[in-house]
């Protein structure tokens, strides 16, 4: 990657991109599985890797929170990387072996890694041989969560871009998609939104279950609910769905600016949208006063994790008075986040990609009151003074939505609390 | 390649980073994909440390194989040596890395820095973690130990070096502190321990001790033997984990050293002896204990169950398979069973066959045994952020043996209680499903067995029970109903049974007695 960059139109001037090379302190796309695995109820995510991935899987999932995973890692050793054994029979071995122990299995995502790639192994043809062989019980699917092409949550966008291959042909039917796995109570109250205008056929993907995904067409409109969906939304694209755009729901305006969006391609009455939107933006307001108070003036700085720093610092800064610093990203979609960018106060210093340390010196001289970054930063930042926020929390927290945007405001105010709170 | 849910070893890099973890002035250069840097949090989450573990990674992404990633290599140990000023450096690859045949020894030769940098060969698809932490101590000290000045014979005290521990271990910390305090105890000077909070000017001092501590043979073994055999430095075997262990372990250093052991073995006195005959203890005797784990720590613990707590040793096994030989041994001592493998879905399996009282095991055994409705100790790595506890809580010495006694009593129910519950099993509140009081009570949830665990259950060729003798079998209480059932059904097939009644549950109980 070249260092400093040139700057395309849609930002304003404070917003030039700082880029670095250096060491990136960033999860590879294997995490996503931690979440997807749960989501996708009827799927079973099998990484075809080493014994790094496996660690990493496991550690990342807090180790052993679930008894009987529905992930696990086929790990390539010595007798495959020397050709003594086949890895083709080597996989379609493992393969039968776990299908044969999980029965409720109806998708198999076999998970491309960093050896596997390296040694280009060709995991999609694997995963037609593998199909032609399960199918009807199991599609057997495949996806990148290597590290040398995915970061952290672009794993979910590559899972959920091969989904989109699959999702049947919707023909003449309109509907609207929410894409990005969001948790099943959010689901339920924009589904709740939508339905209130008027807007009947409101699908997600990922759906509840692999094999029973949503059609999609040349009347299917949708939102990204998240910001990293880079691969997916080309794939709705090219299915011929369109996207309306709008920035991502977090916090009270985003979120109404977001059902706005929707609302406006459905032609759906002001006063309609005010009525079913009213209610949820009250709460919201209502419930953000409190963080205000604790939060406003306090100066934030984001090191990148999953993309959904921008849109957050939106938030924090438009809808709680934050100040922000750095606000860092590992990717940044100027399309997907026009809407964004646009609404962030001048001054932000953005940054995509990273060199940890250098990011750390900045970090001191910025001297914020909070510090959002990975659990390796999080501790020895403590430790040495500075109040942290770890940002995988901000995936695994229900944050979207009109009922949620207390609780993401909260994620932030707790460890300002608890320093204050805490007598030594 | 192998199906694996979860892994009781990381990757031998991950054990490269637990010895330069527990360093100071030693920084550590990995080639490797972006993403491996997970491995920090192991250190910052699980152990709570307060620094970052001193490790660069080059963190190469696809775009970056079709350029030079020797160059970004050799870009990453210049700025990690300019920005950490250490005093020696380790490089080396991880799993990715390696298939991309970079050479990082070569490589950071050719910067001609002034300090000594160590290559690390570490095979990710061969090895594992703690391999790899054996063989990186093993190189670090191969590569900066140096011949001792003449021997100092004004020192009359002798002089030990305490090796083995490191960061992430299964408490490490408290079981340094613990032996220095012995080593005292005994008048043994302790010169260096390593590879915790050694620098390397105190690995190059490590030849002049007297002897060596072993303390954990999977991370010392290979570099004792290496200081035995380049400066005549002799090493301990016994693990002092546990009453016993201990004691033979001061008796070892007292022949290796000459001195006197009395006064060590008088002042170091455990309550676990007396608490172990003490009348409360008596229901103990003779529960069926499954022991898993590392292979120091799984034969320690055997040793302890048997002879200090009374327990009957049902099974023992280990992942360690670089030690399996000596859990081998013991279990052939014993006439049981050892299991030697890395897939938690085996032990499983065994703990499932075997219905013990209680798991000592790592976290997995942990996990297993909460299925399962068995209490559970843990004894071993890999470990959680509950093994780092705040308290002092060493394994070695006569107060890990207090540590050991608490910790193991703790998840199994207590005399009187597991009297009344076998009394009076269908009280609404204290009934046959509760768990012991002191853990909080509530019911045990049904363990939702998978497919496998099913298939099992269903196994039972042919044997059947009629309703009253189930009814008769669900009064048992829970902790030994899975035994009860086991051996019921055995006797069964055994006298070819086809029906089990409430009869035959009787004569099977008075068969086998308890």
């Amino acid at each position: 990657m070249s260092g400093a960059s040139a700057v395309a139109a849609p930002l304003k001037p404070a917003q030039e991109i700082l880029r670095q090379r250096g060491q990136r302190e960033v999860f590879c796309g294997l995490t996503g599985i931690v979440w997807l695995h749960r989501k996708i109820q009827d799927a079973f995510f099998l990484v075809v890797g080493s014994r790094t991935c496996a660690h990493l899987i496991q550690s990342a999932a807090g180790v052993m929170i679930f008894a009987e995973p529905r992930f696990a890692t086929a790990i390539i050793d010595e007798r495959d990387l020397a050709g003594l054994a086949d890895m083709n029979d080597e996989l379609d071995r493992e393969v039968q072996k776990l299908l044969a122990r999980r029965p409720d299995i109806r998708t198999l995502f076999l998970v491309g890694s960093c050896p596997s790639e390296v040694i280009k192994l060709d995991l999609s043809r694997a995963a037609e041989r593998l199909s032609a062989q399960f199918m009807p019980n199991v599609q057997v699917l495949n996806y990148s969560g290597s590290g040398i092409e995915t970061t952290f949550t672009q794993g979910e966008d590559a899972c959920l871009a091969t989904l989109v291959e699959q999702m049947p042909h919707a023909g003449d039917k309109e509907s609207l998609l929410v894409v990005g796995a969001l948790a099943d109570i959010v689901e339920d109250q924009f589904r709740d939104l939508f339905n209130g205008m008027g807007i009947d056929t409101v699908e997600f993907l990922p759906a509840r279950k692999a094999r029973e995904l949503p059609a999609v067409g040349n009347k299917t409109r949708y939102l990204l609910a998240q910001p990293f969906l880079t691969e997916t939304a080309m794939a709705l694209d090219k299915r011929g769905a369109v996207r309306l755009k709008a920035p991502f729901p977090l916090g009270e305006q985003g979120t109404t600016a977001w059902l706005q969006a929707a609302a406006d391609e459905w032609k759906v009455p002001q006063k309609t949208f005010d009525a079913v939107t009213g209610p949820g933006r009250n709460r919201a307001r209502k419930g953000l006063v409190e963080y205000q108070e604790q939060l406003e003036g306090k100066k934030i700085f984001f090191f990148p994790d999953s993309q959904l720093e921008i849109p957050l610092a939106r938030f924090l800064a438009t809808e709680l008075g934050m100040t922000l610093t750095e606000v860092g990203t590992p990717y940044l979609h100027r399309e997907h986040l026009a809407e964004e960018l646009a609404a962030l106060p001048d001054g932000v210093q953005l940054s995509e990609g990273q060199d940890v340390d250098l990011q750390i010196d900045r970090c001191w001289e910025a001297e914020p009151d909070v510090v959002v970054c990975g659990l390796g930063l999080a501790n020895p930042f403590e430790a040495q003074g500075m109040t942290t926020k770890w940002s995988i929390e901000l995936l695994f927290t229900p944050v979207h939505g009109y009922e949620q945007a207390a609780d993401c405001a909260e994620l932030f105010a707790r460890p300002l609390r608890r320093r204050q709170a805490l007598a030594f | 390649m192998k199906l694996t849910l979860w892994t009781y070893e990381g990757p031998p890099h991950v054990g490269a980073m637990r010895v330069a973890t527990a360093m100071k002035d030693v920084h550590y250069v990995l080639h490797a994909p972006q993403g491996d840097t997970y491995a920090d949090l192991l250190f910052t989450m699980i152990e709570r440390r307060d620094e970052r573990p001193p490790v660069t990674y080059t963190t190469f992404q696809a775009r970056d194989l079709g350029a030079d990633t020797a160059q970004l290599f050799q870009d990453a140990v210049q700025n990690a040596y300019e920005r950490f000023k250490p005093k020696a450096m380790i490089v080396g690859a991880s799993c990715t890395a390696e298939l991309i045949q970079d050479d990082p020894g070569g490589l950071s030769e050719a910067l001609n820095l002034p300090i000594p940098v160590i290559p690390l060969e570490l095979p990710s698809y061969q090895r594992k973690e703690n391999w790899g932490a054996a063989e990186t101590f093993y190189y670090i000290t191969k590569g900066l130990a140096a011949e001792p000045a003449s021997t100092d014979v004004e020192n009359l005290r002798p002089s030990c070096n305490l090796l083995g521990p490191t960061a992430l271990g299964f408490r490490h910390r408290d079981d340094v502190h613990e032996l220095t305090t012995l080593m005292h105890l005994l008048g043994v000077d302790v010169n260096v321990v390593a590879p915790w909070e050694a620098t390397p000017d105190d690995v190059r001092r490590i030849p002049e001790a007297d002897f060596n501590v072993v303390m954990y043979p999977e991370i010392a073994d290979t570099t004792a033997r290496w200081l035995k055999r380049t400066f005549n430095q002799p090493f301990t075997e016994t693990v002092p984990i546990g009453v016993g262990a201990t004691r033979r372990f001061i008796e070892e250093v007292a022949t290796l050293t000459g001195i006197d052991p009395s006064a060590a073995l008088a002042a170091g006195a455990s309550r676990l002896p007396w608490y172990s005959r003490s009348i409360d203890s008596t229901y103990l005797t003779g529960k069926r204990v499954f022991i898993f784990g590392d292979a120091s720590h799984v034969i320690a613990a055997a040793r302890i169950a048997k002879e200090e707590m009374a327990f009957n040793v049902v099974g023992i096994g280990t992942y360690s398979r670089e030690f399996a030989r000596d859990v081998r041994a013991l279990a052939r001592e014993w006439d049981i069973e050892a299991l030697i493998t890395d897939d938690y879905l085996e032990v499983e399996e065994a703990v499932q066959a075997l219905q013990p009282e209680l798991v000592l095991g790592t976290q997995m055994e942990r996990h297993i045994a909460k299925r399962l409705g068995i209490g559970c100790a843990v004894i071993s790595a890999p470990v959680h952020v509950q093994d780092h506890p705040a308290a002092y809580s060493p394994q070695m010495g006569f107060e890990g043996a207090n540590t050991i006694f608490d910790t193991w009593v703790h998840p199994l129910m207590m005399g009187l209680e597991e009297h009344l519950l076998g009394m009076f099993s269908e009280d609404f509140e204290f009934h046959n499903d509760a768990r012991p009081s002191h853990l909080g009570g509530g019911a045990r949830k049904a363990a939702d067995e998978p497919a496998v665990v099913a298939e099992m259950a269903d196994a039972v060729d042919g044997v059947s029970w009629t309703s009253d003798a189930e009814k008769t079998l669900s009064r048992i209480p829970f902790f030994v109903r899975g035994k009860a059932r086991r051996n019921t059904e055995t006797f069964a097939r055994e006298k070819g049974i086809a029906t089990i009644t409430t009869e035959t549950l009787y004569d099977a109980k008075a068969h086998f007695g308890r």
